[in-house]
């Protein structure tokens, strides 16, 4: 996050202040990512448009937007768009809702007439996703349908098949199981943000006759925010860690001064239930691969005996980083980066203490700060609200995280032992599976391109539709990488993707994750590489280094690997490497398997 | 409320949602004279002036606004009610 956008913002300023905000934004000097946006409206789209922008800026995007005129979203996908198709579309938002559904059911209509509806419906959506998807190869994200303000049928609006909140519901649920079977289609819970918000707030007839706008002008910020949730998650930027404190944030009380058998945690009391809820719902983000980790100005065997308490429903285990002491938080903080090898800009930080939370976010502007107020009872609806750690799907990689971290502590302990690095590296018995992309993989892949900063040779980011590219096309090798060791499995780690082009292969992709860092496990890659090359009868390699402020620890890699510089493109250095006839293979300590 | 002052008193309002401190508003100013004041920008400044005077428009009130001075208009109208 550039700006220290507090969480939750106000919607109210938010508009007002937007031209300020992004203005100030384009001024900060980062490295941006480009992303083309089309958002096809079935209602004005406009203002949706302009705060999506600021949202994505504090993100680090740098966003282009395609803009359907009014109610235009059927056409421009279905007949021909050059204008869309110059474009060039990364996403592709549709914002319909129940003002877009073509037939709603009426009094007479029987049950087999509501079900045809429905059908139709669907099939027009369906048209539309994949007509999308195949004519522009882009992430389609498309919001569900809001209940209507008014129910001419009263509660019965929902149960009858005559009546408009039934249908609603149908279509939802038929949205839903559609992205659960196209994994490039993405949908926005607007019924959820809707009733969240509270339909009166959400929906403003004056705005909607005056304007066509189909949300409120105070919703709009809430809309644009959470659709930014989604493209962070589709662009893995999702948040990694979330540090808490302890004292009155884990439970309730002051752990060094009323000892562990007086805190406030379980269920007896009502203070105690929301402590309880607020660790059950971190103890999920967990268990679907959100590193949690401690950071508390506290004695550490104090701190530790809080998790011992019989009702904690966190265990010491549950932390990849524990962090009790006296430092300052971000000292600590700054810590538990490095110690987990990821950005500052990963870790979320949740607080009781409104000077701790000002502190950090002068200090460490990149931290996400929950600004979670006062009261324990509101943390944990702002927590979830702020759609940090928002994912598009669930993988079993991410659950095995926090093990990965752990066997990671185990590695580094073991390697004191050992003088000579290759003689640690070759007593780990690593062994390793290099093999052209698979489809089980594309997630993961796609995951692991966008969130590698460090080791990423020229930090290109990839959409599924682009992986699937990779893949798929003849003009492409397509690499990814998993290693194990005595230690554990570190899931598939590294990723690399030459395009051919004039009989020579230009390493457009290569990166691998922090967890697997001096392990000679790109030797192992290249090894591979270059194999898959001479197969092609390829013999020139070219490589790509372009800088960022991250993947500094690239810099070198192709002059090591023996590429020979040849100019410079921009800030980008090009290397190339001529694959002699008898290419020795690099690494040695690695067992590829076959 | 006088007129004038109404008038003084929105000239923040125009500076924060133009981002332009230099812009001065008269009654004649109207939606020709500044590039960006858009059916967005219309918008932005009805929300603002119903929150710094306490006041609602409704839909019949919007209609036929020609310019600051029938926005200021307005305002006196709802704020005398």
């Amino acid at each position: 996050m550039l700006h220290s956008l507090k969480f939750p913002f106000s919607a109210d300023t938010f508009i007002t202040q937007r031209r300020r905000l992004k203005k100030k934004l384009l001024t900060l000097n980062v490295k941006r990512h480009p992303i083309r946006v089309a958002i096809l409206g079935g209602s004005t789209t406009s203002e949706i448009k302009h705060v999506l922008e600021v949202f994505l800026l504090i993100e680090g995007f740098l966003p282009e937007f395609y803009e359907s005129d009014y109610n235009q979203f059927y056409e421009d996908i279905m007949f021909d768009n050059a204008a869309l198709a110059d474009f060039k579309p990364n996403l592709i938002y549709f914002h319909t809702s129940y003002v877009n559904i073509t037939t709603y059911p009426t009094l007479d209509s029987s049950h087999e007439e509501v079900e045809s509806i429905c059908q139709r419906e669907m099939i027009k959506f369906n048209n539309l996703w994949s007509k999308a998807y195949d004519e522009y190869g882009a992430i389609i994200i498309q919001n569900n349908f809001d209940l209507p303000i008014v129910r001419e049928l009263g509660n019965l609006d929902s149960v009858t098949h005559k009546g408009k909140s039934y249908l609603i519901q149908r279509l939802n649920l038929e949205f839903s199981i559609a992205a659960q079977n196209n994994k490039y289609l993405h949908i926005q819970d607007i019924n959820y943000l809707s009733a969240r918000i509270g339909l009166d707030k959400w929906w403003d007839p004056a705005f909607f006759y005056s304007y066509k706008y189909a949300v409120s002008y105070a919703a709009i910020p809430h809309l644009a925010y959470n659709l930014s949730r989604i493209i962070c998650a589709v662009y893995s930027k999702t948040k990694k860690c979330l540090v808490v404190d302890l004292d009155n944030t884990m439970w309730g009380g002051v752990i060094g001064d009323e000892g562990v058998n007086n805190i406030k945690i379980g269920v007896d009391t009502a203070q105690s239930e929301a402590y309880t809820a607020l660790q059950s719902y971190i103890l999920q983000l967990k268990k679907r691969g959100i590193t949690i980790a401690v950071c508390s100005k506290n004695d550490e065997k104090n701190a530790k005996e809080g998790f011992l308490h019989p009702d904690s429903i966190l265990k010491i285990d549950d932390f990849a980083v524990f962090k009790a002491n006296w430092q300052t938080k971000s000292e600590n903080l700054l810590d538990i980066a490095n110690e987990l090898n990821i950005g500052l800009d990963s870790l979320v930080f949740l607080d009781d203490s409104s000077r701790e939370r000002e502190i950090i976010r002068q200090q460490l502007p990149e931290v996400s700060v929950l600004e979670v107020g006062e009261g324990i009872e509101n943390f944990l609806s702002i927590l979830d609200q702020s759609g940090f750690f928002e994912v598009t799907s669930l993988q079993s990689e991410d659950a095995k995280r926090t093990q990965y971290y752990k066997e990671n502590f185990k590695r580094e302990k073991f390697e004191r032992n050992f003088e000579d690095y290759s003689v640690y590296l070759d007593s780990l018995k690593m062994i390793a599976e290099i093999q052209p992309f698979i489809p089980a993989y594309f997630e993961r892949i796609t995951q692991l391109i966008n969130k590698t900063n460090q080791f990423n040779l020229t930090t290109k980011r990839s959409t599924y539709s682009d992986v699937v590219h990779y893949h798929e096309s003849k003009h492409f090798i397509d690499l990814y990488g998993r290693l194990k060791d005595k230690f554990g499995d570190n899931g598939l780690i590294s990723v690399i993707v030459g395009e051919l082009k004039s009989q020579e292969s230009h390493i457009v992709l290569w990166l691998m994750s922090c967890r697997v860092f001096k392990r000679d496990f790109e030797l192992a890659i290249f090894d591979k590489f270059v194999a898959e090359c001479q197969s092609r009868k390829i013999k020139r390699i070219i490589g790509y280094y372009s800088p960022t402020e991250k993947n500094n620890i690239v810099e070198n890699l192709y002059s090591d690997l023996g590429f020979k510089f040849s100019h410079t493109v921009e800030d980008t250095t090009v290397w190339v490497f001529v694959i002699p006839d008898d290419y020795q293979l690099k690494n040695i300590n690695i067992k590829v398997s076959l | 409320m006088k007129h004038e002052q109404v008038l003084e008193a929105i000239q923040p309002i125009f500076h924060e949602i133009f981002d332009d401190e230099s812009l001065i508003i008269t009654n004649e100013t109207n939606a020709d004279d500044i590039e960006e004041w858009d059916s967005l920008a219309q918008i932005n400044l009805v929300v603002e002036m119903e929150k710094k005077f306490s006041v609602k428009f409704y839909l019949d009130d919007l209609h036929d606004l020609k310019n600051v001075g029938d926005m200021v208009r307005l305002v006196l109208a709802k704020v005398s009610q």
